[in-house]
Formats: C-alpha cells, structure tokens, sequence
C-alpha cells in the first residue's frame, strides 16, 4: 500500500543540535563538543545547580502541591518575579501595571508567541535581525508569519562589531519595523555593543518608531551580574518606550531541558498591557493550552527566596567566572603555540559562544582530524572547554589555520 | 459556548491566509481609523509618541470553559457545585495527585539526573513507551518500526504538531471535526491554518450517537481528509460508538481514502483500563490503516500541568514513518526547540517499572470507578425522583468525565441561577467534579430545568 505520507521527504538534521548526534557517534577518546550551548563543568560534566536541588527537595516536601492545570500565561507569582528580575525590582512599568508577561517554553516558546501576536495584531510584517544570528532566530519568525531581514552586525575583519553598518540599515528600515535585539552574549559572535552604542542604538530605534525585540537567553551568564546584563534592556525601558522581551533560565539555571522562560510585553499604558495579555491567551491556547509547571515553580522558589536568590547569584557568577578563563587559556594558548592571527577576540568576546573567525573548511578539518565538534560558521562553545581540552583546541585551531589548502 | 470565542477572537479558515489576517484582534469599528493612522497615514511613532502601538487592540472574551471556574469561585452559595471542570475530583471534591506519581516524583529527585536538553524529538524512553501503551508492546506496528512517535505539549500540542505536518503537506486537505467537539480543537486547526468542517455527531433527540449522519457525513468529505475521532470518553458528550460502530467508521474511511486523526487524551481513564480503552485505535492500526494519534497524560495520570503527550503517526513503511518524524522535529524546532523534561521522566519510570505500573492501573482503576458510581447514584435519583419517566439511561451509557445532559441554554442557565450548579452552556457537566454526596441534589436540579424551563 501507497503511504498516505508519500511526499513527505526526510528533513535535514538541525545543523546545531546535528552537532551532538555527530558527536555522539565519534567513537575518539579526544573528542570535544563545543557545538551545543549547554554549560559543562571544569570535568565536562552538565552541571544542575546545587539551588536548583534545594528548591526542588522543596517542591516535593510541600504536600499542598498540585499538577492542576496553571492558566494559559502560566505561574503568576513566576511572570512577576520574571519581569522584576529583567527590568529591576522597582521598574516603573512594573508599577504601572504596563508589562503583560506570559510564561513561555523558554526562549524558543517565547520568541515564538511574541512573533505570533506580532503577526496576528501589528501592522508590520517585517523584523530584522542581526547578521549572523542563532540560527532558530529565522525559522520561529518566518513560521509566525514576519518576514524575516538582517542587519549588519558582525565584522569579520576586526570580528567585532559593524557597528556603522548596524547604524545605517537601522536607519533605512521602514518605521515600525520590529528588531530583534540580543540583550547581551549575542549568540553565535559573542560580540556586544558597548553602553554607549547600546545608546545609540536607543535612540535610532526611537527616533524611528522601530519596535524592539529582546531576546535575553544570558542573563547573569554573561558578566556574572544579573544586573549588568539586563543593562541594555532596562535603557530602552526607561525611555518609557515599548518593547518585547523573551526571556530564558536555559542557561542562567541550568533548567534546559524544563523549558523554562517568559515573554514580557511592556507597553505605554496599563489599559493596553492588559489588552495585550488577554489577546496573548488567544495565541498559546491553540499551541499547548499552558505551560508545563515544574521548571517555574524551581524557578519561582529561587527568584523570591532570598537566600536561594543569593545561592543562584554566586553559582551564576561562578559559571561565567569559569567560561571567562576558558577564554584566557585559550587566548594564551594559541599565543603561546605563535598561531598566525589576531586571536584578541576571544577575550574581547562575550557570553557562552565565540566566534573565532574560522572558516567552514578548516572546521570540518577539525572535526576529521582532531575530534572537534561545533558549527560549521566557526562557532565554538567555551562552555564545553575545560583545562585539560583547552591544549588540543588550540592544537587544532593551529593546525587548521597553518596547514596549506 | 465556542461559537462566542470563534465570533471575536478565533477567524473562521477563510479569514486566514498562511501569513495570517491582519485584522485578528481588531474590532472593526476602529480598523479605518486604525489602518489610515497606522498604515497608510504615515504618521510617524514619534508624533504620536504618547500612544501605544498596541491601542487598537481589543480584550478578548474570556475563555468559555475558565470562564465557569471564574463564575464558581464567585458564588458564597454553600450548595454551589462547580460541574465546568475538566479535571478530576475526589469524593472530597479535591484535586488529586496519584500516589505512584508522587512516588515518581520523589524518584526523580534521588535519581538527580541532569536537566538537558531533550532531543527535539523528546524522550526516548517516553516515546517508546507511550507508542506501546497504545498500540499494544507486543503490536507489529512497533516491531517493524513503522510508527513515528514525537513527543508533544499533552494532547493540545501533540494536535497541533499534526495540524501543522497536515497544513505544510497537504494543502488544501480538510480535517473534519465532530459536532460538538472540544472548543479548542477549532482554535488549533485555525490557527494551524487547516480547513474544517464538522461531521454530525450528536443527536438531541436521543442524547445519543447521530450515527447516520456521521457516516453520511464522513462518506460525503473530499477522499483523502482527516478525520478527527475521539479515541474514548468523547468531550463533551461522553457519547463513544458502540465497537459494531467502529467498524462501520473504519470501512468508511477506507473506502474515500480518509485519514484517521485519533485524538486519545483519556485512555484507561474511561473504562479503567488502558487495553479497552484504546480498542477503537489498534483496531483501525491492525486493518494495516495509516492512523495519526494524539495522545495526553493530562487525566489518566493527573499531570495536567505538566504537559505530556504525544504525536503517533502509523505509517505504511518504517521509510515513511522516519521521513514524517523528521518533519514533525522541523516543526517542533521553531515552536519552542525541545518539549519539557520532567513529565516525560514520570511517565517512563511509572510505565517502566513493573510494580509503579500496576500500582498506576489500580489509581486509574479507582478514579474510573469513582466516576462510574457517581453516574450510577445520579442515573438511580434521577430515575426515582422524576416521574415524567423521561428515560435518564443516557447517563449510564455516557463515558468518561463528561456528560451532555441535554440541557439547553436556558435550562443550564437555570441550573446556575436557581441551584448554583455551574457547567458550560452546552449541556456539558463533569462528573469528575461531582460527589456521591452531591448527587441527589443535582438530581433535583436537573429534573426542574429539564421540566420547568424552555
């Protein structure tokens, strides 16, 4: 009998999470992972918070706890606790009731919902994002029903930031188009404005009625301060302007596979916020119906226990601690070996991801000959590196740069 | 009930073109003042900086089936019985939590396994084992590897991944829909930009099956539709065909080239067991049938919120079920990346382990049998309290958590107004939410809006 399915044909594997299947089947006892970006421990080991542990035991002690279904926006006493975490605890549009949250599947599930409502109730089609960007950024707009363009962004003569060519096609996009802004640790160059073009960028955006698009998937991961890396978002916050925001606890606590994050929309007036919420509803129930309870409830016990909040803090800035030196070995490895090139980037660069500036041939030589595993756009995680596998990264990255084609 | 959500806020497919209307939420008496300010007007964000962009927007009406929770909640009645709740009570009138999955839970927590990311696809173990609670482990389907099972966001997001495989590769095929059927089934096929139309189900005059009509009605569709069957315990008529029935359905969908859309979301909590209850599946899966199959962990083990389901799609060769799960991963993929963990681990370490497995079918068991008393004391007061002799049976042959009691508007509103019984507009009650306790005065409130209201 003929399949019904017939003309489906297989889909090409995910070029980022294909990286691991890949992996996973190299049976070399030197291979490294440095495609995926999940956090590994100095032994390369997951790592699951020992706060995460706590409010979990928690969770399971408290007998009055149920699975009932949350609401279609999901845990309120989360949502609250997550727009306080990325705007601050005494943001304005918090205390004007301007900011509609709703729990999302984590950063993908919160782009996604904010891209549908876009889609369904504004009237412009068109978001643009930086170039290159994480490589999912295309797929959940283009399914919502935007359009998708690019900005320039990343430089890669001085693998920094373009940023009069961010400027300028900023500028030329039509007023009202919506821009999709890494909150910090752009994924996958690493390279972030700086303040003061974060204030340029403020004000362009403004100036031109553009509407903002936040995806915050590092806070805290970044710098190691909460704080600090919600910077940029609170500036156009402040403006008293409107904006989008997807949040992520992927990263930031270790709850990856919980699928945990919240979608905040702050608007001008209250009125409209809670408008906005009633419509954003309208757009979940149809995907999921509401949002799976365990990882905000670890997530909620966190944020408004104040010494679990401490807890996380230390363990937050300690990951990041970790990834900042895997960046000055590294640095200082292929400086010791003399590797041609200007390798500064690597410590000038932020966050989880670096983009070394390798091509797509001299990865796949990496990954054939010394094990290497990440994208083919010379992203590597340095969150998968430790001390002992930082030597033959370097080994590889030598060898790649060096050999003659 | 639905039809007041579709109105505003849901757009009938012909509203919706792929990149969807730009009207969605729109009223229209504010759409040319709106376009000519924000379109066409030019009128540049700045100059009306104080407005938002987002002021056209309206409210959206509330949710029918929250709605009366809401309305509940409200009334200080002492003898308020709230009957719109889709999710089970005890005789306490108490949300439940199995034990085994308490167990499961408290297993996690030693176990302390990491928190990455699932495959796209979802748990391994989870989706061998839901397939097999389904199909039967011992099903050749499984064998000859020609299932393609994805993990899903329960019942809801499992419908929609199919939805959306549906709309990308058969464009223009209709999914039929039972009339009734749960509200949100609508919303998910719109919203996934699959036509619909609905297949006769329900028939007032006999609160039983139409079976005519649905046959006529399935026989009638364009060959090579979907069509959407509620594997057991049907929401919200609690109205199943009879196994000759299913038959019938069977040979009728074969004959036009039909695909089977199973949505399962109450196996083993219907009947009280898993087998029986997915009798109506497997016989169209051993017909060598290719069979989609929406499945949810919501009810039959209380993790509602957790959101635990799956996609099945049986397919005629492991070939094409390969080809069909690689595409569902490319529609998960940009939907929210991978599904939740926690869930999927409950259900494969029940479902694995003999001795929580067993301790899972007695639970169900008990919550199946609860409900079953609780239409047996309710069918006994009504019979021996109306003496119209109006024939209340229909209580007794309903299954699962949901009756459709026949009520019209009126009359449900009289069961709200005068006796505080609160249940959604369309006759619906949960029995999930009634007591043993409370069952002759629903009894009385029934007979009075039934006779005494038009």
């Amino acid at each position: 009998m003929d399949s019904v399915f017939a003309a489906i044909v297989q889909a090409p594997e995910d070029p980022i999470l294909g990286v691991t299947v890949a992996y996973n089947k190299d049976q070399s006892p030197v291979k490294l992972n440095l495609g995926v970006g999940a956090y590994r421990t100095e032994e390369g080991k997951p790592l699951v918070l020992n706060v995460v542990r706590k409010a979990e035991q928690l969770l399971v002690n408290d007998q009055s706890r149920v699975k009932e279904y949350l609401p279609i926006l999901g845990l309120a006493e989360f949502n609250k606790l997550s727009a306080k975490l990325i705007l601050g605890d005494d943001s304005p549009a918090i205390q004007e009731n301007r900011v509609a949250t709703a729990q999302c599947l984590s950063g993908t599930g919160s782009l996604r919902v904010g891209a549908e409502f876009l889609a369904k109730h504004y009237n412009e089609r068109t978001i643009y994002i930086p170039q290159p960007s994480w490589g999912n950024h295309l797929k959940v707009f283009t399914m919502a029903g935007l359009s998708v363009k690019t900005y320039s962004y990343y430089d890669p003569t001085t693998r920094g930031l373009n940023f009069q060519g961010l400027l300028e096609d900023l500028g030329a996009a039509p007023a009202g188009a919506i821009v999709l802004l890494h909150a910090c640790a752009h994924n996958p160059t690493g390279v972030d404005p700086t303040v003061e073009q974060w204030e340029q960028i403020r004000q362009l955006i403004r100036s031109k009625g553009l509407l903002p698009f936040f995806d915050s998937a590092y806070q805290g991961f970044a710098s190691g301060s909460l704080d600090a890396d919600a910077q940029p978002v609170r500036m156009f916050v402040a403006d008293g302007g409107e904006c989008f925001i997807a949040q992520s606890y992927a990263k930031n606590m270790g709850l990856y596979g919980e699928r945990v994050g919240a979608l905040s929309i702050v608007c001008k007036a209250a009125d409209v916020a809670s408008r906005v919420e009633s419509q954003l509803k309208l757009v979940i129930r149809p995907m999921y119906s509401n949002p799976p309870l365990h990882g905000a409830s670890i997530a909620s016990t966190i944020l408004k226990n104040s010494d679990m909040y401490n807890e996380w803090k230390v363990e937050l800035k300690a990951m990041a601690d970790r990834i900042i030196s895997m960046r000055k070995q590294l640095f200082d490895a292929l400086t010791a070996k003399g590797t041609p090139g200007d390798w500064s980037h690597i410590i000038k660069q932020i966050g989880m991801f670096t983009f070394t500036g390798l091509n797509s041939d001299q990865v796949a030589f990496m990954t054939k000959e010394y094990h290497i595993y990440m994208t083919s756009d010379g992203r590597i995680s340095m969150a998968g590196l430790s001390s002992s596998t930082v030597p033959h990264l370097a080994d590889a990255i030598h060898a790649a740069v060096t050999r003659s084609s | 009930m639905a039809s007041s959500v579709l109105s505003s806020a849901s757009l009938s497919f012909h509203g919706i073109h792929k990149g969807k209307s730009n009207l969605g939420g729109i009223n229209k008496g504010k759409i040319d003042t709106f376009i000519k300010s924000k379109c066409f007007g030019r009128i540049s964000m700045v100059a009306a900086s104080n407005v938002s962009r987002f002021e056209g927007i309206t409210m959206a009406p509330p949710d029918p089936i929250l709605g009366v929770s809401e309305a509940f909640k409200a009334d200080n009645h002492e003898l308020k019985l709230n009957l719109g709740v889709g999710a089970y009570r005890t005789e306490e009138l108490q949300p439940y939590v199995l034990n085994v999955v308490k167990k499961a839970d408290k297993l996690l927590l030693e176990k302390g396994e990491n928190r990455e990311y699932l495959p796209i696809e979802g748990l391994a173990a989870f989706n061998k084992v839901t397939a097999e609670l389904l199909f039967g482990a011992d099903n050749p389907v499984m064998k000859q590897q020609r299932v393609a099972t994805v993990q899903g966001l329960s019942g809801t997001g499992s419908l929609r991944l199919a939805a959306a495989l549906i709309e990308r590769y058969f464009p223009g095929a209709k999914v039929l829909i039972s009339a009734p059927t749960w509200g949100n089934h609508k919303n998910i096929f719109n919203d996934a930009g699959v036509p619909w139309s609905e297949y006769r189900y329900y028939d007032p005059k006999t609160v039983g099956l139409d079976f005519e009509g649905m046959i006529a009605d399935i026989k009638a569709a364009p060959e090579g539709s979907f069509i959407l069957l509620h594997g057991c315990a049907h929401n919200p008529t609690g109205i199943d065909p009879t196994p000759e029935q299913w038959e019938i359905i069977a040979d009728v969908i074969q004959e036009k080239n039909h695909v089977p859309f199973f949505d399962i979301a109450y196996q083993g909590f219907a009947s009280g067991s898993l087998d029986a209850d997915a009798s109506s599946v497997r016989m169209f899966v051993a017909r060598g049938m290719e069979v989609i199959a929406a499945q949810s962990y919501s009810k039959n083990l209380g993790l509602y919120a957790e959101r635990i389901g799956a996609i099945n799609v049986v397919c005629s060769s492991p070939e094409a079920a390969a080809r069909v799960k690689s595409q569902l991963k490319r529609i998960a993929r940009p939907m929210y990346s991978n599904p939740p963990v926690h869930g999927a681990r409950i259900v494969a370490n029940i479902v694995g382990d003999s001795t929580l497995f067993s301790e899972w079918n007695a639970e169900m068991e008990m919550m199946a049998g609860r409900i079953k008393n609780v239409r047996h004391k309710l069918f006994d007061n009504l019979s021996s309290k109306d003496k119209s002799g109006k024939d209340w049976s229909f209580v007794l042959k309903q299954i699962g958590m949901f009756s459709f009691t026949g009520l019209n508007k009126a009359q449900c509103d009289n069961m709200t107004n005068k006796w505080h019984v609160y249940m959604t507009k369309d006759g619906r009650i949960s029995l999930a939410g009634l007591s043993l306790a409370k069952c002759e005065y629903l009894a009385d409130a029934i007979i009075d809006s039934y006779h005494n209201v038009s």
